[in-house]
């Protein structure tokens, strides 16, 4: 039996030290560590509720719109306002351009290099012109003898599977994918001013009015998207995956998912989001709908002052750095339940929900995509690593057609005279509210308490801190953990399987630990490997 | 030509043309980048000159600290050059955890690497907690590694607001104790450290600089803030496409209104603009689609020295520049310590009043 460390773990958002016990050549136990830490609740404290949504950008960068959105949603329930539905549709269209963006840099630039051996492309024998200019660029690039970004990759794996040529397409769609995460992203700009953090969402709705000029831009951008989506990114997933079968045996953790919902319509019923709220429990493919109430957050395992488990509304915070001990603490990040049950949340539980709920779009997604890999009818397989690709892969598809439509809605509603953007408002002096809704990362929520006309108190239960979190109260295994147990390991130095297992929850690590105290110089003995 | 499932594959995409990545528009950029330093056309051919005949690509040694990557971000959205251009033509990342491929021990040995061959252009993202243990990356901590990397670097950019002075995460009550990248390494290296303030970082300034380098060997010139004074010379307010509304006293009073949709100034709404040094309304964002106060949005201050704080409240009224009624202006800019901040306050004051009576609004105040 042996035990690996890696840290840190790259290709995510922020610092994750992982280790493992690995026993006859598979994954027999995991333990994940959350590293680094920025106080942003205790930065909110006394500040004008309305900076809050800017503030909590800042968590994360890769996805600050979500917070900035969520956090507007959260004043709003406590302002008792909504915005009006033009300011809904342009916070849709915004968050919606985040999905599209997060998902093509996840597939191409964060995880594929664990599937793609770049090195390998070299020795493909292209036909067509424009790859093999492609790859006379990577030839030079490698003969250069500086690899850059490249180095120290684990090209040669016997874990990697793909032929020369289909390694080859990748790189392409890797170069060209960083176009396109860029283009996805300049379209949240035409909307939020700019990406990252976007400046146009304060509560209240909108301040960003759109024109016809606005929305012609828009279109033709959205269809660019979409075109590539369709030509490039959902048939790079379909012509990979069937060399990586034994992924959709792979990584499949609790089988238990939640998904807050995203993508408002115009009832504001998360039921009925575009993507919509629910849980699943025990792998069972069926959806019920999910309560803020049933959440509650375990410290067992963390670095904080043990308690009882806490409503997120209720939440203690009290930093108590002790030893990494992986028996006892070893990570900032808590451990958010539901039902006392650990969650999994990301594109796989919106889509699962989605689709169990009978959703159209979703089903036939997901059904077109088990029938192309001969699976039809199994949507079990979806529980997996290859699931949580298929998920994102098919949701940005999901997200970007339906981005045409809100589009239209914008200019019919322009049409119609029903062109407001911003609900105005008083600051409450005392008052409380939650908002629910998703990163590209999966469910996130912001709890706020204001008291005076200031925020008393603001809490972030977020996505990766469901995925990455410790043991709970019970000893039972976060979401990653769990799914990295079993995961066969070919060269403990050079784990690429536990890689692929880790990145296909896309974890963000920035967003996961958010709270030190400022007091305690306990965290002097805290070591990061 | 599309399958019974509805999803289009590769066998069939295979047969359509790959439109390939290539070098586009490269002149274009060059273009782009002496229009940005100031330089004439002359010196196009010696950008492109500069970038495509080097024999070594310049390594690039990014770390992140007490960020939130959303600087990295902004790189990757680079557009003339795009990011695929940066990472495989003209620089050489060799650190970046973002989007490097290896891991752990293997990320440890290039870090390593580069440390014993120096002459990297050194990127630091986030600020730097000054407390032990705060931040910490493969066991050392974060201040600890930007003082053993930036002796060896040829060049140090601080990019983003909190690399120059904390920013968010260093907000009251700066729980982590974090300072900005020249707080942190000390006078001995004053010049020598770029500030590129905002957040997130304009990668078009941040191309500019490093081509900069690669064309003159050399850091731009810097203001005392150690910014580049060719990007953070002039006040937003003094280049705003709002300015004309805010001459004329045409302000908006509310959002979603038909000022707002006309353009007029988002002053009243809070914006800092007036005291605001960034290049913001000349190169804007995101392939320049936009930028904040185009949008809609009152800027919120975050290229100034000492955001967050000192512009929180963001849409208050900028602090020492209050209108009460109409019985004169209280003035305290000096609290702010800007004078050219102070000089465009008194002609806000007197704008703002001239609105104020012409609206006939004057009741709110």
């Amino acid at each position: 039996m042996a035990r690996l460390v890696i840290d840190p773990i790259t290709r995510i958002e922020g610092h994750l030290k992982l280790e493992v016990e690995i026993e006859g050549g598979k994954v027999k136990d995991a333990w994940t560590s959350g590293t680094l830490f920025r106080g942003f609740e205790i930065i909110l404290k006394g500040r004008d509720p309305r900076d809050a949504w800017h503030i909590t950008q800042r968590i994360c960068g890769v996805c600050p719109t979500s917070h900035g959105h969520t956090s507007s949603m959260s004043l709003e329930d406590s302002f008792k306002i909504r915005p009006p539905d033009n300011g809904r549709i342009i916070r849709n269209i915004i968050e919606a351009c985040q999905f599209v963006h997060s998902h093509i840099l996840w597939f191409y630039h964060l995880t594929a290099l664990d599937y793609v051996d770049v090195v390998s492309a070299l020795k493909a024998q292209p036909k067509e012109a424009s790859l093999k200019k492609v790859q006379d660029r990577l030839k030079a690039f490698v003969n250069s003898g500086q690899l850059g970004p490249f180095a120290n990759g684990y090209w040669g794996h016997p874990a990697y599977k793909l032929p020369a040529e289909l390694n080859l397409l990748a790189v392409a769609h890797y170069l060209e994918a960083l176009d396109m995460q860029a283009k996805a992203s300049h379209l949240s700009a035409l909307f939020g001013g700019k990406m990252p953090m976007t400046m146009t969402s304060p509560p209240g709705g909108s301040n960003f009015i759109p024109t016809v000029d606005t929305l012609a831009n828009y279109f033709s951008r959205v269809e660019e998207l979409q075109k590539w989506v369709d030509s490039a990114f959902i048939p790079d997933v379909l012509a990979v995956a069937p060399y990586y079968l034994d992924y959709a045996k792979i990584g499949k953790g609790h089988g238990n998912y939640l998904a807050w919902g995203v993508f408002d319509d115009a009832s504001y019923d998360p039921k009925k989001r575009l993507l919509p709220r629910g849980i699943i429990m025990n792998s069972q493919l069926k959806a019920i709908d999910a309560k803020p109430e049933e959440v509650t957050e375990h410290v067992k395992h963390s670095w904080y002052t043990d308690s009882g488990p806490l409503n997120p509304m209720n939440g203690v915070t009290e930093p108590n750095f002790t030893e990494y001990d992986t028996n006892k603490k070893y990570t900032w990040a808590k451990a958010p339940r539901y039902q006392g049950k650990p969650m999994e949340v990301g594109a796989l539980s919106r889509m699962l929900v989605a689709y169990t709920s009978g959703r159209e779009k979703a089903v036939k997604l997901i059904d077109g995509t088990l029938k192309a890999l001969n699976v039809a009818g199994k949507p079990e397989v979806l529980l997996s690593v290859l699931g949580r690709i298929a998920a994102r892969t098919l949701e940005t598809k999901l997200i970007l057609d339906e981005m045409m439509n809100w589009g239209k809605e914008i200019a019919e509603n322009i049409k119609n005279g029903k062109d407001a953007v911003y609900t105005d408002y008083k600051i409450p002096d005392s008052s409380s509210g939650i908002g629910l809704w998703e990163a590209p990362r999966g469910a996130l929520g912001h709890w706020n308490v204001i008291a005076g006309k200031k925020l008393k108190n603001y809490q972030c239960v977020v996505p990766t801190t469901w995925n990455v979190c410790p043991r709970d109260d019970n000893g039972v295994r976060g979401p990653i953990e769990e799914a990295l147990i079993g995961t066969p390991v070919l060269d403990a130095k050079r784990p690429v399987e536990i890689l692929r297992v880790v990145h296909s929850f896309d974890p963000c690590l920035a967003c996961t630990v958010h709270v030190i105290d400022p007091e305690t110089n306990e965290i002097r003995k805290f070591r990061a490997c | 030509m599309r399958k019974e499932h509805g999803l289009a594959t590769r066998d069939l995409v295979d047969r359509l043309r790959y439109s390939g990545v290539g070098r586009r528009d490269f002149l274009k950029f060059c273009g782009l980048t002496a229009g940005l330093l100031g330089l004439s056309e002359a010196y196009i051919p010696r950008i492109a000159n500069a970038l495509e005949k080097g024999t070594k690509r310049p390594p690039v040694v990014w770390l992140n600290f007490a960020s939130d990557t959303g600087c990295t971000e902004s790189l990757i959205k680079a557009t003339y050059p795009n990011a695929a251009d940066l990472v495989l033509d003209i620089l050489s990342v060799d650190y970046n955890e973002t989007i490097m491929a290896a891991a752990g021990q293997q990320v440890e040995e290039i870090l390593q690497k580069s440390l014993k061959e120096g002459n990297y252009i050194l990127v630091i993202e986030g600020g730097i907690p000054t407390k032990h243990g705060y931040g910490m990356i493969a066991g050392k901590d974060m201040m600890d590694i930007a003082k053993e990397f930036a002796p060896k670097a040829i060049a140090i950019l601080a990019v983003g607001s909190c690399a120059t002075y904390g920013g968010v995460p260093a907000a009251n009550p700066n729980p982590s104790a974090i300072k900005g990248v020249a707080d942190v390494l000390g006078p001995a290296y004053k010049g020598k450290i770029v500030n590129l303030d905002l957040c997130p970082v304009n990668v078009e300034v941040l191309v500019a600089v490093v081509v900069n380098y690669l064309l003159f060997k050399k850091l731009p010139e810097l203001d005392s803030f150690g910014r580049p004074k060719t990007f953070y010379g002039q006040l937003i307010h003094d280049n705003c496409e709002r300015r004309a509304h805010f001459d004329a006293g045409r302000f908006v009073e509310k959002f979603g209104t038909e000022e707002e949709a006309l353009g007029h100034c988002l002053y009243k709404m809070g914006c800092k603009g007036p005291m605001t040094h960034a290049p913001c309304p000349k190169i804007m964002y995101n392939d320049r689609v936009s930028w904040c106060i185009k949008a809609g949005a009152p800027c919120i201050g975050c290229g100034e020295q000492g955001w967050t704080d000192k512009f929180a409240g963001f849409y208050e009224r900028l602090p020492g520049v209050s209108i009460p009624g109409f019985k004169g202006v209280e003035f305290t800019a000096d609290k702010i310590g800007l004078a050219a901040g102070a000089a465009a306050a008194i002609g806000i004051a007197a704008h703002a009043l001239g609105s104020t009576k012409r609206i006939k609004k004057g009741g709110e105040e």
